[in-house]
Order: C-alpha cells, then sequence, then structure tokens
C-alpha cells in the first residue's frame, strides 16, 4: 500500500521550512476535526454530508501524496453522492494510515 | 495584482497563499474561510484577483460569483474537474486550479490572469433589503439597483445570516435582508415558512419524507411545529 509523504509539500514550499512547518501544524490540526465530522455523519447515514466531508479530506490525501488513494476516495465520494456507501471500509483505511502518520510529524 | 483567497480549508488558503509570495507581482490582501466574509469585504475594497473554492458548505463558489456585480478576475481553485464546463460560461474566470495545485501550474494561471484584461471593482450584492411587492413582482435592492424578481418563480429563500438566498427558475439571489422580512412580502397561498431558515414555494415541492421535503433538487428540512401546515396545504389523497 502506498505511504503518506511530504514530496508535495517540499515541491511547493519553495524551500521555505518554517512554511512546510506551518502547513503541517495546519494539516495536524484541521485533519482529525474534519475526519471526526465524516464519521458522525456516515455514523448517522446522512450520505450527502459525509460526500462532502469525503470531498475535503481528499485534498488532505493529495497534499499527502497518496494518489490512489485519491481515487479510493473519490470513488467512495461519487458513491455516497448516489446514496450508497460501497467503499467505506478502503477509505476509513486511508484515513487511519493518515492518522498514523500525522502521528510520527 | 492584489488579490484575496476564498477557501473554507485552512490548509488550501495556507498553500495558496505560499505560492502567491513566490509571485512577486501578486499581493495578497486577505483569507476568507467563507463567501459571506468575503462579500462583506469587497463591498469596501477593491481587488484585482479571487482565488475561489467552489466546494464550500452553505454557500459554494458559483454562489459567490453569481452575487457580486462586477466580478474582478477570478481563478478557481477546487478538487473537483466536474465543474470545469460550468466555470467557463463566466467571463471573469481566467483559469481552473484542480488541487493540489502544483507550483507549476499555478505559475500559468498568473500568467493567464496577468494577460487578461484588466477588470475593476466588483461592488457586491447585499445593497438593502427586500424592497416592495406589485402584483406577481418582487424588487429586490442589489448595488443600489432594484431587481425585479417574478415571484412564483421564486422555489425557495433561504437564510444565511444577514443575507438570504433567493432561488428562482432561472437564477439565485443574495440579498441583504432577513426571512421575516421576506416572508411579509410573499404570498401566502403560495409560500410558507417550513423551517426558521427556510421558505418553500408549496407549488414546486417534489416530494415528501418524514421531516423533509424536496423542491427542485434542494432537500429542505420541516420543523416539526411547521410541519402540520404543511400537511394542511396538500392536496392528500
Amino acid at each position: 500500500m502506498e505511504q503518506p509523504n511530504l514530496s508535495y509539500i517540499h515541491s511547493m514550499s519553495g524551500g521555505d521550512t518554517a512554511f512546510e512547518q506551518k502547513l503541517i501544524a495546519i494539516i495536524k490540526e484541521e485533519f482529525p476535526q474534519e475526519k471526526e465530522i465524516y464519521v458522525q455523519n456516515i455514523n448517522a447515514h446522512n450520505f450527502k454530508a459525509a460526500a462532502g466531508n469525503v470531498h475535503k479530506l481528499k485534498h488532505k490525501i493529495s497534499i499527502l501524496g497518496l494518489v490512489n488513494s485519491y481515487e479510493t476516495a473519490a470513488q467512495f465520494e461519487n458513491n455516497l453522492t448516489e446514496g450508497h456507501k460501497q467503499g467505506q471500509q478502503e477509505f476509513e483505511a486511508v484515513l487511519q494510515l493518515i492518522t498514523d502518520f500525522l502521528e510520527t510529524l | 495584482m492584489n488579490c484575496i483567497i476564498i477557501d473554507d480549508e485552512a490548509a488550501a488558503r495556507a498553500i495558496i497563499s505560499q505560492l502567491c509570495s513566490q509571485v512577486s507581482s501578486l499581493t495578497v490582501l486577505e483569507e476568507f474561510p467563507n463567501a459571506i466574509k468575503a462579500i462583506k469585504y469587497l463591498n469596501q475594497n477593491t481587488v484585482d484577483l479571487i482565488f475561489l473554492d467552489i466546494h464550500m458548505p452553505d454557500f459554494t463558489g458559483f454562489d459567490f460569483i453569481e452575487t457580486i456585480k462586477n466580478p474582478p478576475k477570478i481563478i478557481l481553485t477546487t478538487s473537483d474537474t466536474n465543474f470545469a464546463i460550468q466555470a467557463f460560461e463566466y467571463d471573469c474566470i481566467v483559469d481552473y486550479l484542480v488541487k493540489p495545485i502544483t507550483p507549476e501550474r499555478f505559475q500559468k494561471a498568473i500568467q493567464k490572469a496577468e494577460s487578461t484584461s484588466v477588470m475593476t471593482t466588483q461592488d457586491t450584492s447585499s445593497g438593502e433589503s427586500v424592497e416592495t411587492t406589485s402584483g406577481n413582482d418582487l424588487y429586490v435592492n442589489i448595488d443600489r439597483r432594484l431587481i425585479k424578481i417574478d415571484i412564483p418563480s421564486i422555489y425557495l429563500v433561504e437564510a444565511k445570516g444577514d443575507y438570504i438566498l433567493i432561488k428562482t427558475e432561472a437564477k439565485n439571489y443574495t440579498v441583504h435582508s432577513t426571512l421575516k422580512k421576506i416572508e411579509e412580502k410573499l404570498p401566502t397561498s403560495l409560500f410558507l415558512k417550513v423551517h426558521r431558515s427556510y421558505i418553500i414555494n408549496v407549488q414546486k415541492i417534489v416530494d415528501i419524507e418524514d421531516n423533509s421535503v424536496l423542491i427542485k433538487r434542494d432537500v429542505i428540512p420541516v420543523s416539526r411545529s411547521n410541519r402540520p401546515e404543511l400537511m394542511k396545504r396538500l392536496n392528500l389523497l
């Protein structure tokens, strides 16, 4: 399975390490909040709202260099929009992967 | 170029701001987590360029564009490629950046923005209040102009903080007013407040399910206290 990484952040920071740290801090703060809201909505079977949450989480997934996981998330978002939650397990595995990664930073 | 960034995601704002800092011709004046705050800012300030997220809760990037009268150049930023065709229906949109935005693609967008003819001033909507009705028409004050809206074409009015969003068959209007004010102007034979934030045109109902009603493609919550009145209005078999 692909692993989260900081390649994108390094590539767009222009070598500004202070910015890199700032962005990582923002992600570490925002990601758990977005994940929590997603969990609440999916547990409440509020698929439309959950699709919106997945949409927002997709950006974090791509920032952390997870190309295939981004596709997993995009498909899951589509499924939620269509009213079913096929792909939930795969998507939540990606969330766990990111959670674990952020704890190492 | 003076620019502002509108995105509900802090990480996205930080990235765009950082990319802007690498372009000497760009100055970021402000960042906004939602479009409503940006509209208030644009009431009193002029900018050359807006980086605008499409997918924001409550008030989308497209709602924002439809709200401001003379929009400056806009670069859309989104994780979704599905809106590309819709995006280029707007003359003000000079480019469409898919997240995550790379420095190279960002540079290209800035070059496009700089080579596009300069547009200035963007007085925004949010004039003052719903004005008056005349027969089937409702006049709303937007940018110090009274805009006529055909009342039967309104299918939904939604409260959005200090504003209301009036949705019609043809267009949406954001007006600085309250739900209470517009409720007084709309005929009770057609319209019903079903929730503290929503007034619906009962003739436009598609279906009703438990505590929500489908109007066009909008699912609107129905308060428990308002449900009996809604049910009374229906021609139930």
